[in-house]
């Protein structure tokens, strides 16, 4: 066989280099914990060293006070941080199910064809445009002081809680009509005309081809806005609604102690981190599912 | 079908093609991709509008603004190059779509009657499987079987085997060949010159969106008289 001294080219070295494989390979392990202490430790040690390091902990994360906001006492003048959780909760429950209704029926009519609907067509591009442009909490004003001055019986006598519901579903129901018509374009042409040439009315292939085959693509991104949603409850407090952030800001101005805002973001934080997980999984989900059809 | 001309935007791309089927006849369209075979079987069943000319089906215009393009499309069955079987429907779930759907027919009869189809095909045990389980011949097979469910008067097929390997353009082209014979009506845009001579009673070649020559199907195959049909067929030998 050959050698060194037929002349043969010595061989290339293949080998990575030793702080590549002490980065990657096997040490990969070993070099993530590392890396993981370093970072995280450094950043506990900012927080923990910093010259207001002592002051910051004692304003934002004080135990007995953060309890004490937790549990509230309407005697001393404020409310109870996590007892305000259940007004977010129950706004969020009423408006995500009216924002996935509107936000359909939105969409609907942004995509209908026949010309009898055009001015549907006109006017849910105009809402969604002009809902899709304007901040929130300035759509929340609008409706909270707007409508009880319009003295409209019922209308105009609900609690700021309901305003900002409203207000909440009027601005959600924007962006959802625009991710329910982006998973309606994205179904293949090719389903529309094999539905349409069998036939079937266009209404029909909508509910029976196009919207079950949309509504799949649409779930992560649609879970990513009713995450939005749910944090942004929290800006119905500007309308002097007692939920949680704004019991955490009274229990703040009373007591000159921010820990019931720690308090109100871990509540936000237990409802959300859960959802987002999930929609991570399902989105990890579609794309398996997607590489192993390809 | 009379002069039919269809522009997108500047770009004409049928320039006035006449054409006529009679019952239990197979026409087969050949020509270059882009020559106007699609957009032609697509005008036919009214996925596209017509820009100029007519098309008669049982003597009546199509264009007659009282006609439903919905109810002519239940007389006329269509098959695509990429199948479009719906997904998220079991493969007899998609055969029953338009029967149920568009003919309002109960479930139950439409039900016997696709399984029997699907066993005419070999394909009964697969009646729950979804799509996507099935090879491309068995999903085209399937979305042929979808077609003639409806029991169209007319099927339009759109080079139904060009996107399936050649080992299964044969199970498909076997398939076509049965209804053929059953005496269906069926206009086929086809590569497949072997089963246009076979099989096709006339067969049109067209070029730029015109119908360059027309004629039974052995005449135009072996001795066309058009300089650009023999062109053509030369290339595609």
């Amino acid at each position: 066989m050959s050698s060194a001294l037929d002349g043969e080219p010595v061989p290339p070295d293949l080998f990575a280099s030793r702080r590549q494989r002490l980065l990657a390979g096997r040490g990969g392990l070993a070099a993530s914990a590392v890396s993981g202490v370093v970072v995280i430790g450094g950043l506990a040690a900012v927080f923990w060293l910093a010259p207001g390091g002592a002051t910051m902990r004692y304003f934002f994360f004080n135990p007995p006070l953060m309890w004490q906001s937790f549990i509230g006492d309407p005697a001393k003048g404020f409310y109870s941080v996590g007892l305000g959780l259940l007004t977010n909760l129950w706004i969020f429950a009423v408006a995500e199910a009216l924002v996935l209704v509107c936000g359909m029926l939105l969409a609907s009519a942004r995509l209908s064809q026949s010309p009898v609907l055009f001015p549907f067509r006109l006017l849910a591009t105009a809402y969604t445009d002009v809902f899709r442009g304007i901040p929130i909490l300035l759509v929340i004003f609008i409706i909270g002081f707007g409508l009880p001055e319009l003295n409209l019986g019922t209308i105009s006598s609900q609690s700021p809680a309901v305003y900002g519901c409203a207000a909440l579903v009027i601005s959600y129901s924007a962006y959802v009509a625009e991710v329910y018509r982006a998973g309606v374009l994205s179904i293949p042409h090719g389903q529309l005309l094999a539905s349409r040439s069998l036939g079937l009315t266009h209404a029909t292939t909508m509910r029976r081809v196009i919207l079950p085959q949309a509504v799949r693509t649409v779930i992560p991104p649609l879970l990513n806005d009713l995450i939005s949603l749910q944090k942004d409850t929290a800006l119905v407090s500007v309308l002097g609604a007692i939920e949680t952030t704004r019991a955490a800001q009274i229990y703040g101005s009373t007591v000159f102690n921010f820990s019931g805002y720690t308090v109100a973001a871990l509540l936000f934080l237990i409802l959300t981190v859960p959802m987002t997980r999930f929609t991570d999984h399902l989105i990890a989900r579609d794309r398996a599912r997607r590489l192993a059809g390809a | 079908m009379r002069d039919v001309r269809k522009r997108f935007k500047e770009h004409e791309v049928l320039t006035g093609v006449s054409l006529t089927l009679r019952r239990h006849e197979v026409v087969c369209l050949i020509g270059a991709s882009g020559s106007g075979k699609s957009t032609l079987l697509r005008c036919a069943n009214l996925l596209e509008r017509i820009d100029g000319g007519d098309i008669e089906l049982f003597g009546q215009s199509l264009l007659d603004p009282r006609v439903d393009p919905d109810r002519v499309r239940r007389h006329i069955g269509m098959v695509f190059q990429s199948f479009n079987l719906f997904p998220h429907l079991s493969v007899i779930d998609n055969i029953l779509l338009g029967p149920v759907h568009a003919l309002k027919r109960p479930r139950a009869d439409v039900r016997a009657e696709a399984l029997e189809l699907l066993g005419r095909i070999g394909l009964a045990a697969r009646a729950e499987d979804y799509p996507d389980r099935l090879s491309g011949g068995q999903q085209q097979r399937v979305a042929i079987v979808r077609s003639l469910a409806m029991h169209p008067a007319l099927l339009l097929l759109d080079e139904v085997t060009s996107a399936l390997d050649p080992t299964l353009v044969g199970e498909v082209l076997d398939l076509l060949t049965d209804l053929a014979r059953q005496g269906t009506t069926m206009l086929v845009a086809t590569h497949e010159m072997g089963f246009a001579r076979d099989v096709a009673h006339r067969v049109a070649f067209l070029e730029s969106g015109r119908v360059i020559e027309e004629g039974p199907a052995k005449d135009v195959l072996d001795h066309p008289r058009e300089a650009a049909t023999r062109t053509f067929l030369e290339r595609v030998r």
